[in-house]
């Protein structure tokens, strides 16, 4: 009966498939999703009625309880909290994965000591099993501290010490050893498998405790990456189709999202895992040429923003941390009114993961056909008469054009100074996330208006009502 | 396990890599973190395997490491499609915006 399952898992595979390709765009997106989200199903119910179950005890009240934790965690989550939200579950992903290679392993282990039954573990079977044991313990361990970076519940700085990659190197070494160790001899070695299983997390811990919490965008999108890729390792184990092809489909995601955020910081993927972005900084403090900053109260900043023709506006994480997407859409709006052509303007590592801010700013009921991404924005920065600059800092620092010994010469920026005018909302005058000095803000054409985001937006939204 | 029924395996798998790279390239960043919290769902495929392994009843210890499997994977694929449904459910267009 194996076959008809293998065709419900075909078209669940399918489904997956298309549901992708309907996330291409805004429209069809949430139909994807759905679609998706039927294939699962599908998928889990040719499971149900094809294998053979003996008890189905536990598999309902497992059901029950994940799926009452999964509906309650997705209900309460802030949009502001995505980031760890998607820690959290990538790593359950993983720890399903390690599990579920670990039951195998104990069910082949039985089967060997049974006295009744001749049975062995062959060489390909404890190579797969070895690895998705490794890839979901890492996966697992990772996303936890991950999250707990992003939640704050530990410090978002590098955490570094001496010796740190020659202990990485043990740990992998002893992992690699291990588990060609175990591959060898599986059955005699239960031990080794657990012990195998405290390395693969000892593995994740080390591995992501180094990397500050400024490059957690390219954290998340590589341990989505090896959440997929344990599942696959895990349809290795026990041969079944659908979690090879969708367990790649999202190793592969996971890797393309990775690439696109680390072109966006113009790092290697390396530099990211092993450099430890903090102290690259404190190296190097660069030179700080102070001029003059022209600060600007609420009331200018409405006459110059009442008189323009074009405004861009570049949202930041700061935007989020003041809670002030709304009073932006509302200026945005007025502004529109007003005649004025409004352009969101999205840097691709804006806010604490891919995309994230374009979500903050859908919930505040920004249309989608008003945000613009960097690529999209720089050709004609020039024809903008003023860019708004919320919350945002190092996405807009010139000196990563211009000033080579800088920690972010090279990545690229929304060219905000290139406008007639930029508006610069800040707090104080102090360095964004990354600590670097930014000298838009001492430009001819940048006017600074200090204050918290909320209270200086909802300034203007009420002198756009007053006049 | 022979070399014969290994060769299906990764000739499936190289192929749906290069479809899923394929896949993701046309997402436009504004759809990044929906893809993500989306695709993470779908790993949680692995529900598949964590079903096998709570049903064989081979014996108490796998049984009870396949019922947790079910448990993560479960919050894993629920809680990923639900919030993903939810972020999607605000991305409109003008028009549709009150």
């Amino acid at each position: 009966m194996k076959f008809i399952a293998e065709i419900f898992y075909l078209i669940a595979a399918l489904l997956f498939v298309v549901g992708l390709k309907k996330m291409s765009k805004p429209e069809t997106a949430r139909q994807g999703n759905a679609l998706s989200a039927f294939g699962m199903l599908i998928a889990i119910v040719a499971t149900l009625v094809h294998y053979h179950i003996l008890d189905w005890t536990y598999i309902v009240i497992g059901m029950l309880i994940g799926t009452i934790i999964g509906a309650v965690l997705a209900r309460i989550v802030k949009m502001t909290e995505m980031p760890q939200m998607v820690a959290l579950l990538n790593g359950y992903g993983g720890l399903a994965s390690l599990l579920v290679g670990y039951a195998e392993y104990n069910k082949q282990y039985e089967q060997v000591i049974n006295p009744d039954v001749i049975h062995t573990i062959d060489l390909y079977t404890s190579i797969t099993i070895i690895l998705t044991i490794l890839v979901g313990a890492i996966t697992f361990s990772g996303s936890v501290i991950a999250w707990a970076k992003l939640k704050e519940v530990m410090t978002g700085k590098p955490i570094l010490f001496k010796g740190q990659q020659f202990v990485n190197a043990a740990i992998l070494f002893a992992a690699v050893g291990g588990g060609v160790l175990f591959s060898i001899d599986p059955v005699n070695n239960y031990l080794l498998f657990l012990f195998l299983i405290a390395i693969g997390l000892t593995l994740g811990i080390t591995s992501v405790i180094p990397i500050g919490g400024a490059d957690m965008p390219v954290v998340i999108s590589l341990l989505n990456s090896y959440s997929g890729i344990a599942a696959c390792l895990a349809g290795f184990v026990i041969q079944n189709n659908a979690l090879i092809i969708t367990g790649s489909l999202v190793g592969a995601s996971g890797i393309i999202l990775t690439k696109i955020m680390c072109k966006a910081m113009n790092r290697s993927l390396a530099n990211v895992l092993f450099s430890g972005f903090g102290s690259v900084i404190a190296s190097s403090t660069g030179k700080s040429e102070h001029g003059e900053v022209s600060p600007v109260n609420v009331e200018d900043a409405y006459a110059l923003l009442e008189a323009a023709g074009s405004v861009c506006i570049v949202p930041g994480y700061g935007l989020a941390v003041a809670q002030a997407q709304h009073a932006c859409r509302e200026l945005a709006e007025l502004l529109e009114k007003n005649g004025t052509e409004v352009r969101f303007a999205i840097h691709p590592v804006a806010g604490r993961m891919p995309g994230h801010m374009n979500v903050l700013l859908a919930e505040a009921n920004v249309s989608y056909d008003h945000l613009y991404e960097m690529d999209a924005v720089n050709p004609i920065i020039e024809t903008v008469d003023v860019s708004l600059v919320v919350g945002a800092n190092d996405v807009v620092n010139p000196a990563a054009r211009e000033d080579k010994t800088s920690p972010i010469y090279g990545m690229p920026i929304i060219n905000v100074d290139h406008s007639k005018a930029v508006i610069v909302m800040k707090r104080s005058m102090a360095t964004g996330f990354a600590g670097i000095e930014n000298p838009l803000f001492y430009k001819d054409n940048t006017r600074m208006l200090f204050g918290d985001a909320k209270h200086v937006l909802q300034g203007l939204v009420a002198e756009f009502k007053k006049n | 396990m022979t070399l014969d029924l290994l060769v299906p395996l990764i000739f499936i798998f190289a192929l749906a890599i290069f479809l899923g790279v394929e896949l993701i390239s046309r997402v436009p960043s504004i759809l990044h973190t929906p893809l993500m919290s989306g695709s993470n769902a779908i790993s949680g495929i692995t529900i598949v395997g964590a079903l096998v392994a709570a049903g064989e009843g081979h014996n108490m210890i796998s049984t009870i490491l396949g019922t947790a499997a079910i448990v993560f994977a479960m919050i894993n694929v629920v809680g990923g499609y639900l919030v993903t449904n939810r972020m999607l459910e605000m991305f409109k267009k003008k028009e549709d915006v009150k």
